[in-house]
């Protein structure tokens, strides 16, 4: 099953540029661990230690924002977008 | 105010906008701004709304024109080399647009000075460069009740909302802590484009006119993002969290805080 993942552009470098990575899983969670199979590094960015979402981090699944769904349990299928949104100062 | 014949003739093309009109152009100049950061948002910003005749444009930046300031913010020149921002940009915006009052303030924006510095303005725009600068500027519009433009952008991300308190998404509600040093690369490896600083900038701007003449949608309770690579722009809904800290049914933050030494991913070794 693929699920398209948006990363932000401070991300790409650790996706060799992609915008859009092609993710399997059926969950939030399990999206992201094969994206960091893929790419490897990327988790960390996104989630602590404990494998929580870092809180400068949003993601996104379709428009709706996971902390409002189930977190990192929330359901994924085919052809979901799910987007990655960090926190971003510079200016 | 009665706009003179060449107040006319110089916002003649705005003022036909029936969005706008002689009524709008008069809050305009009623209006007051102030914009935190003279780098590469608070350029596009601040010059297009002295532009437009907002009257009074604050700008609030403690640091010199530095050679590697010079690819995207405008509001400098090569002459303007180490003198400070503040007096480069009012001299800029004034010989632009002389109508208007432009208070250059040059200061840290810091937890003892940020309420009083908003207090003479209807309006924040936030163009600075760092977390514990941005977190610190939602927090006291969020507790002063000011309108705030969140404006950010970073290699070749950008992002803007528009923040009315306690009535859409702050700052603090869509992304509730800001990254621990060290989470995400320094300021200096990060980089960034002027276009795109532009062009966040300019949304700034009009973000701010929207909210200042009541027209149309501004981004309340939407976040848009543009990713430069790929061109494209796209808006997320965001929600006000009412486990927000500041905003939130139970509030833990009753005055402003700067956050030390939060991580941050801006383009300069110097913050704003």
């Amino acid at each position: 099953m693929a699920v398209t993942v948006r990363i932000p552009t401070p991300l790409q470098r650790l996706t060799s540029g992609r915008g859009e990575v092609a993710c399997a899983g059926s969950t939030v969670k399990e999206l992201l661990d094969n994206l960091e199979q893929n790419c490897p590094g990327i988790k960390e960015r996104i989630c602590d230690e404990q494998g929580k979402l870092r809180r400068f981090v949003n993601v996104f699944v379709n428009e709706e924002d996971i902390r409002f769904l189930q977190g990192d349990q929330t359901a994924v299928k085919d052809g979901d977008e799910v987007s990655i949104i960090p926190a971003i100062a510079g200016g | 105010m009665t706009l003179s014949k060449e107040q006319i003739a110089r916002y003649s093309r705005q003022l036909i906008l029936p969005e706008i009109g002689v009524r709008g152009q008069q809050r305009l100049a009623d209006a007051s701004v102030l914009i935190v950061g003279a780098g590469g948002l608070g350029s596009p910003a601040s010059l297009y709304l002295a532009a437009a005749g907002v009257g009074t444009i604050g700008i609030v930046d403690p640091d010199p024109v530095e050679l590697s300031n010079l690819h995207r913010q405008i509001l400098h020149s090569t002459a303007d080399l180490n003198r400070p921002k503040v007096d480069s940009a009012a001299d800029r915006l004034r010989a632009l647009n002389p109508h208007v009052r432009v208070v250059p303030i040059r200061e840290r924006a810091t937890a003892d000075n940020i309420l009083a510095m908003l207090q003479p303005y209807e309006l924040v725009l936030d163009g600075s460069d760092n977390f514990s600068t941005r977190y610190l500027v939602n927090d006291a519009c969020v507790l002063a009740g000011k309108p705030l433009v969140h404006g950010g952008v970073v290699r070749l991300e950008g992002q803007v909302m528009a923040i009315r308190p306690r009535v859409s998404a702050c700052y603090r509600c869509v992304f509730p802590e800001p990254p621990e040093p060290g989470a995400i690369p320094s300021c200096s490896e990060a980089g960034v484009v002027g276009p795109l600083v532009g062009t966040i900038g300019s949304m700034m701007a009009w973000q701010a006119m929207q909210l200042i003449l009541n027209v149309g949608q501004p981004l309340l309770d939407r976040l848009l993002t543009v990713d430069g690579r790929l061109g494209r722009f796209r808006e997320v809904p965001v929600r006000r969290d009412p486990a927000c800290a500041v905003c939130g049914d139970q509030p833990s933050i009753d005055r402003p805080m700067l956050i030390a030494e939060a991580g941050h991913l801006a383009c300069d070794e110097r913050r704003t």
